[in-house]
């Protein structure tokens, strides 16, 4: 098993997230993480989706994913050529000498913070996911209170949107094709 | 023009061409039932609205055309789900239309509420939910060129009644707009090329044809492409019409009931050429040792279908029609240039003589009992196969597709991959809905038949009439078969009886004529008798042998080698994984 980060740009319509979602746990897929907020486009949404499952079934699912009507456009991106971030809200406990060691953990990773109490700090996070894994691994010693994190986003390097990107085309059938175009059966 | 939703959904309905709705009105879908009096489009009452869906099926599977359900909301569009299922596993085009409960309602649990495009996601190739009257003609247009482009399938439209009493402006897109479906219809012709290098080095092809063939209308270009390459043909259970039985090339139906020879052809083959085919565990038998020396060259125009179970050496991404019309042309230019197909007349020669030892074989003692296989025949032979056969699942299925000889497409409907009991007699009523120039026969099995008998209640009101003929063995045939082949004969809940219910006095019931044959000595006068008949339907009770069993068999999860050919586990006397070949 192994993580795969796809962009999926979709049509901003009721239940495309139903649709999306339904394919992975139709088959067991356990999805790791999943955003999805507007694009550049009115109309168009994009969802980041890492899942952890093996190649082959990953290609399945794509396909499948490109058969949904309200699909637009499936991305699988290759970590080298791709950036991806995320986004953490931590609460952590910071009395008395903790404090002082919280805010130069804050410090070193260069984070915000954003709300402080009497026994609390709460801290916004953004960086790759290993960035924020290791940030999160140093507050634990201190009590984390909650923690929200709003799953990874990514877009490809290089001058080219997802909508631009022609795609190897459909017609070799796809064998081993991480992109997609077109869509739909 | 202002219109309400309910007006608007007809004058789609219309603009689409349809002419004829099954359905069964109810609570939501009431304002819709309004305006279909000044429709020019027939409705269809039927019974249940399963039978509602299959039928649509059925007139579909038939005609090619897009087929039309309508139901209310809640129970109406759940009775609909088994044959939305049944109609996206056999890619059939067919749009469904549901009621819903009032807007303001919704997620209230209000009355006959279900959340029906939840419910019917996974069953259907896209489905909608109208929130407004200004979009039913939208949606509907975009329903059906969903359903009927690509690879067909069933669409469901969910109309809430306040949207179908809600007055709006009247618009007819000119054209569909959706930028999320674009079927590759078009085979790449670099890949086509690649696929006729592989044929012209063949030396044991088959061609594995499947329903899309048929769905694609491209049978006429199949067989050019068979016939220009001498290529011989099989046709998968969904396939079965796409090619002439009756043709020298022909080696009829694969898979866990085929033929000897079609199932045996393709495990020996060097090369299958598969053509909107999908390698459907019926077909394959155990994966990893089907067709174990074949490249294959796989064209369908669904990505998702090409290496799902199989690598494709070539795949072809594409239209049917598209693509064997362009490998035929390609083929006889290569052809020509060589100067006619290569030699394969061994392969040929030795398909011809496992046609001829392996056979589909049965025995009709003279004094009974009525066997199954002896009735369909005859039904085939007395109607000299001019019919649209139906079949619902199991046995008398499997008899039917082996004992008919199929010459025309779109003249053979059953379930294939649902397996749905209870499809013949509704999917029966649409297939002559919408063929009524053609004389419809429905093969059922007694199991089957219980299932969905009352659309006889519609065939008679609507006068739709078609004949019926029921395997009657008294069992769940196929599950006893099982149960006596691979559970030490411990029969478990399969005994149906064979005169529970009184199928003639149920025939007579429904307005129908009913018939019995129990000796095979009273089999022709029964069809005779039935097949004159031409006002109303006709059930005929065949009481056949319950102890006969479907054969050849490939049992579940083990190899096509494995095949066995008769009852006390007949193999064929040698083994078809050293079959001599060419």
């Amino acid at each position: 098993m192994s993580l795969h980060t796809l962009s999926v740009l979709v049509e901003d319509k009721p239940g495309v997230l139903t649709r999306v979602a339904g394919l992975f746990a139709a088959r067991g897929f356990n999805i790791d993480s999943l955003a999805v907020g507007p694009t550049e486009e009115p109309g168009l949404s994009r969802m980041t989706i890492v899942v952890n499952v093996e190649k082959k079934p990953l290609e399945q699912v794509t396909k499948q994913l490109n058969r949904l009507i309200n699909v637009i456009k499936v991305l699988e991106h290759e970590p080298a050529e791709a950036v991806e971030r995320e986004l953490a809200l931590i609460k952590v406990r910071a009395e008395g000498d903790a404090r002082a060691r919280v805010l130069e953990i804050c410090e070193v990773f260069r984070v915000r913070v954003l709300d402080v109490t009497h026994r609390t700090i709460t801290i916004e996070g953004t960086g790759t996911p290993e960035k924020l894994e290791a940030l999160t691994e140093l507050l634990r010693d201190f009590g984390i209170v909650e923690l929200a994190r709003t799953g990874r986003v990514a877009l490809a390097r290089g001058d080219r949107g997802i909508r631009e990107r022609a795609g190897r085309r459909l017609a070799a059938g796809g064998e081993g094709t991480s992109e997609w175009t077109g869509g739909g059966v | 023009m202002k219109v309400t939703g309910a007006q608007a959904l007809f004058k789609a309905l219309e603009g689409e061409g349809v002419d004829v709705v099954f359905g069964i009105p109810g609570g939501a879908i009431l304002p819709a039932y309004d305006p279909l009096i000044d429709s020019s489009i027939r409705h269809v009452l039927n019974r249940h609205e399963q039978g509602a869906g299959h039928a649509a099926e059925g007139y579909a599977w038939a005609t090619g055309r897009v087929g039309v359900c309508m139901a209310t909301s809640g129970p109406g569009g759940c009775n609909l789900v088994t044959a939305l299922a049944d109609a996206k596993m056999d890619s059939v085009p067919v749009v469904a239309i549901t009621g819903q409960v009032p807007t303001p309602v919704v997620g209230n649990d209000a009355f006959q509420e279900a959340d029906i495009t939840g419910i019917t996601m996974p069953v259907t190739k896209h489905n909608f939910l109208v929130t407004n009257a200004s979009e039913v003609a939208e949606t509907i247009r975009q329903a059906f060129h969903i359903s009927s482009t690509g690879r067909p399938g069933p669409v469901l439209v969910d109309i809430p009644k306040d949207v179908l009493l809600q007055e709006a402006t009247w618009r007819w897109p000119e054209t569909v707009d959706l930028p999320g479906y674009r079927p590759t219809t078009k085979g790449n012709l670099k890949q086509v090329r690649e696929a006729v290098k592989l044929i012209l080095e063949s030396k044991r092809p088959v061609l594995y044809v499947g329903g899309g063939v048929i769905k694609a209308d491209a049978w006429k270009e199949l067989f050019e492409l068979a016939t220009e390459g001498r290529l011989p043909v099989v046709t998968t259970l969904m396939a079965r019409g796409a090619f002439p039985d009756t043709h020298e090339l022909a080696l009829g139906m694969p898979g866990m009931h085929g033929g000897y020879t079609a199932v045996t052809a393709m495990q020996r083959a060097d090369l299958l050429v598969a053509l909107a085919a999908r390698f459907d565990d019926r077909v394959t038998g155990q994966l990893a040792t089907f067709a174990p020396n074949a490249k294959i060259v796989h064209a369908d125009i669904d990505p998702a279908e090409i290496g799902k179970n199989r690598v494709a050496d070539v795949p072809i991404v594409g239209d049917a029609k598209d693509v064997i019309s362009k490998m035929a042309a390609e083929l006889r230019r290569r052809q020509e240039e060589l100067g006619g197909p290569p030699d394969r007349s061994e392969w040929l020669a030795t398909l011809k003589a496992w046609q001829e030892k392996y056979p589909y074989q049965y025995e009709q003692p003279e004094d009974g009992p009525l066997k199954p296989q002896f009735a369909i025949q005859r039904l085939y032979e007395l109607t000299k196969g001019d019919a649209i056969v139906v079949a619902g699942v199991g046995q008398h299925q499997m008899w039917a597709s082996q004992f008919w000889q199929f010459t025309e497409p779109r003249t053979w409907v059953n379930s294939g991959g649902l397996g749905t009991m209870g499809f013949a007699v509704p999917a029966a009523l649409g297939a002559k809905t919408g063929r009524p120039d053609r004389r419809v026969v429905a093969i059922d099995g007694d199991g089957c038949f219980q299932m969905t008998a009352q659309e006889l209640a519609t065939s008679t009101t609507e006068k739709i009439p078609f004949v019926t003929a029921i395997i009657n063995n008294a069992y769940l045939g196929m599950v006893r078969q099982w149960q006596e082949l691979f559970y030490n004969e411990r029969y478990s809940q399969v005994y149906l009886s064979h005169d529970t219910p009184d199928y003639v006095k149920l025939a007579e019931a429904y307005g129908a004529v009913g018939l019995r044959a129990e000796h095979p000595d009273e089999v022709d006068a029964v069809i005779e008798k039935a097949l004159s008949v031409e006002d109303r339907s006709v059930v005929i009770d065949f009481r056949c042998d319950p102890k006969e069993m479907c054969f050849p068999m490939v049992a579940a999860g083990t190899s096509n080698d494995d095949i066995i050919l008769g009852p006390g586990g007949i193999r064929p006397t040698e083994d078809p994984a050293e079959a001599p070949i060419a």
